[in-house]
């Protein structure tokens, strides 16, 4: 027979209560790129707004960064670990894939016994992290959601291609979502892209290593990009979904306080907020100059930086986008914490 | 109605000269965007898309790479303009 079964109790709307971040210790300037490529700084300056990046080290792990950048985040919002119930972890640099790092940095947070799974969704792990962060609140099978983005994308980096060698950092963002009375989190316009699945990927796959007979002759993989189709998906097909996600939240561009794009690079960042067409007053989140492109981690960390610098403030509505590799997307409106 | 070539050129220049802020007298047929104009990969995608606005043409990723010159362009679009 079937019984009737009792739904979870979940809460009405869901926020961001706290955010947090770590950045690696080392600065990496431009002239330490330009040992490994024939390029130059203003070149790279011009073609991406990149001055330096921070490249993490031995002990800056995917988890000890993660450590750093959720406690902080927990410690923001007000709450302890171990009113955490659930850990979401999105990277692709973490190359243990089992067990699930989110474990690892659970535990080490002292978050007792959450739910905890890595995603996988490049540039837009962020906004996929968020939604289902929400989802879960909304729903009953948490009460308070960390969501991590956290990537050492140096070891993906090819230092002599030299239209990418540049282009990423690495680093730790994280953000607490909690229940809510007035809705934080609007509806996300999210989806993917399969077709342009070739536009931005690993170079090759890890089964190269398995496979090979003399592993001297496998090149190590690497992330490698297609950059003009990168730059006019970016710049017009993503500035058509981040006008959804203000439509459906029903925000004007006016009413907007702040805008937290992916930071992958400022020429799409500047041309976004053109094609967007953006009022000046809005506050515009420019961190890749001295992160560079951090993936999943940058719109966390970027956010905390506003935030930190004053240059935002708690109450804020941001509208936030990420988009990469898949091709995958994910845009909403937040209120920030 | 269709562009014709001269009114394509000028449109171009238009464009090149909003997007990247060449003068619009300097973009003539024989010059090439990169290394006459100044126009580097990622304005030239700015280009397309307006060009593509403005002459009713699609011009795919693949074939921009084989757009080197205002000429080329100009061609493109006068063969491809519905």
């Amino acid at each position: 027979m079937t019984s009737k079964i009792k739904p979870a109790k979940g809460h009405p709307y869901a926020r961001i209560l706290g955010v947090g971040g770590y950045r690696p210790t080392r600065v990496v300037p431009n002239e330490e790129i330009l040992k490994h490529i024939d390029s130059s700084d203003e070149w790279i300056r011009s073609r991406s707004g990149i001055a330096t990046r921070h490249w993490a080290g031995p002990e800056e792990t995917v988890a000890a960064m993660s450590v750093e950048a959720g406690g902080k985040a927990i410690a923001d919002a007000g709450i302890t670990p171990d009113q955490i119930g659930a850990v979401i972890v999105s990277t692709v640099s973490h190359f243990k894939q089992t067990p699930a790092i989110a474990t690892e940095i659970a535990h080490r947070l002292g978050t007792g016994k959450p739910a905890a799974f890595d995603i996988s969704a490049g540039c837009a792990g962020f906004g996929y992290g968020l939604t289902l962060a929400k989802g879960l609140i909304v729903e009953g099978s948490a009460e308070y959601v960390l969501v991590l983005g956290v990537e050492r994308l140096s070891d993906l980096t090819d230092l002599t291609d030299r239209a990418t060698a540049f282009l990423f950092g690495d680093g730790a963002g994280a953000v607490v979502v909690g229940p809510a009375k007035e809705p934080g989190i609007g509806p996300t316009v999210w989806g993917s892209e399969g077709d342009k699945s070739n536009t931005i990927m690993q170079t090759e796959s890890w089964e190269v290593f398995k496979d090979a007979q003399d592993r001297n002759e496998v090149r190590y993989p690497a992330i490698t990009q297609e950059g003009q189709a990168v730059f006019r998906w970016a710049v017009y097909e993503m500035a058509k979904v981040a006008q959804q996600a203000l439509d459906q939240a029903g925000v004007q561009a006016e009413d907007l306080d702040v805008f937290i794009p992916h930071q992958a690079n400022m020429r799409i960042i500047d041309s976004m907020i053109k094609t967007l067409k953006l009022p000046e007053h809005v506050t515009v989140a420019r961190d890749v100059e001295s992160t560079g492109n951090t993936s999943a981690a940058s719109i966390p960390l970027a956010m905390e930086r506003l935030l930190a610098t004053g240059q935002a403030k708690s109450g804020d509505t941001a509208l936030v986008i990420g988009f990469g590799a898949g091709l995958v997307y994910a845009a909403t409106v937040v209120t920030l914490p | 109605m269709a562009a014709t070539q001269e009114e394509i050129v000028a449109g171009l220049a238009e464009i090149v000269n909003e997007i990247a802020g060449i003068p619009a007298e300097d973009v003539q047929v024989d010059k090439s965007f990169t290394d006459d104009l100044d126009v580097d990969s990622l304005s030239m995608v700015e280009v397309v898309v307006a060009a593509e606005e403005r002459f009713d043409v699609k011009i795919p990723d693949d074939d921009v790479k084989n757009l080197k010159t205002v000429g080329d362009a100009t061609n493109y679009i006068l063969k491809h303009q519905s």
